[in-house]
């Protein structure tokens, strides 16, 4: 399945990446995370600990443990500071 | 409603014409957040978003909190990109018919947008050195209140 990750802040920065197209087999979102941490070592700080990040699925908070096999896009980053 | 994403500054004057224009409205509470600067060394503040995010994730705040405090009218406008010392950084507005639910709505929304309107803010310094904002603990908890 061929989903659309977008990051942010410093999970962006870490990664090098705005955003990429990514093929995964993952079922949730934890999954695709601990399959991402595997891919270098750009990946492996910025998902070094999940409790530092936050997700949206399409568009939407998520929690870790939501399936991702319908989703368009998965988007990472650390708790927002709106205000 | 009225919801405002944008990288150029506000006029406060302008967006007030424009909420609670309803007979009903006998109050209007409003809120400016502007960039602080406690102790001299910050060079600027970059607010990055997640634009596709955004306007759904405000909307859906301004409308809940109309709900629960009966309000007549919400604004909300966040601004993004790289923000001076003294510049405007968002503000919320509340119509209703009276004054205390504007109040309490106004308080409300900023302890909503605190932690879930999907902005990150990064300081840079005047000495070179720049980090991310992070969320303040209180700011975590806030939302227990209510």
């Amino acid at each position: 399945m061929d989903v659309k990750l977008t990051y942010f802040a410093w999970v962006r920065e870490r990664i090098g990446l705005h955003d990429e197209t990514y093929t995964t087999s993952a079922t949730t979102a934890q999954e695709l995370a601990l399959e991402l941490k595997e891919r270098g070592e750009n990946y492996s700080a910025a998902f070094h600990d999940l409790t530092l990040i936050r997700i949206a699925i399409d568009h939407e908070m998520a929690q870790w443990s939501a399936c991702i096999k319908d989703a368009k896009e998965v988007a990472f980053f650390p708790p927002m500071t709106g205000g | 409603m009225h919801i405002y994403v944008q990288e150029e500054d506000f006029s406060q004057d302008a967006l007030l014409r424009d909420i609670g224009k309803s007979s009903q409205t006998g109050a209007i509470v409003s809120f400016i957040g502007k960039v602080r600067d406690d102790t001299n060394t910050l060079h600027q503040l970059e607010i990055e978003h997640y634009p596709m995010m955004c306007k759904q994730a405000l909307r859906a705040m301004a409308e809940d909190v109309k709900k629960r405090f009966l309000l007549e009218d919400v604004l909300i406008v966040h601004r993004f990109g790289k923000l001076n010392v003294g510049e405007n950084i968002m503000m919320v507005a509340t119509a209703s018919s009276h004054r205390q639910a504007a109040f309490d709505g106004a308080n409300f929304l900023m302890d909503y947008l605190k932690s879930n309107a999907p902005f990150w803010k990064k300081e840079s310094f005047l000495d070179g050195t720049s980090k991310w904002v992070e969320p303040k603990e209180s700011d975590a908890h806030a939302m227990t209140r209510w």
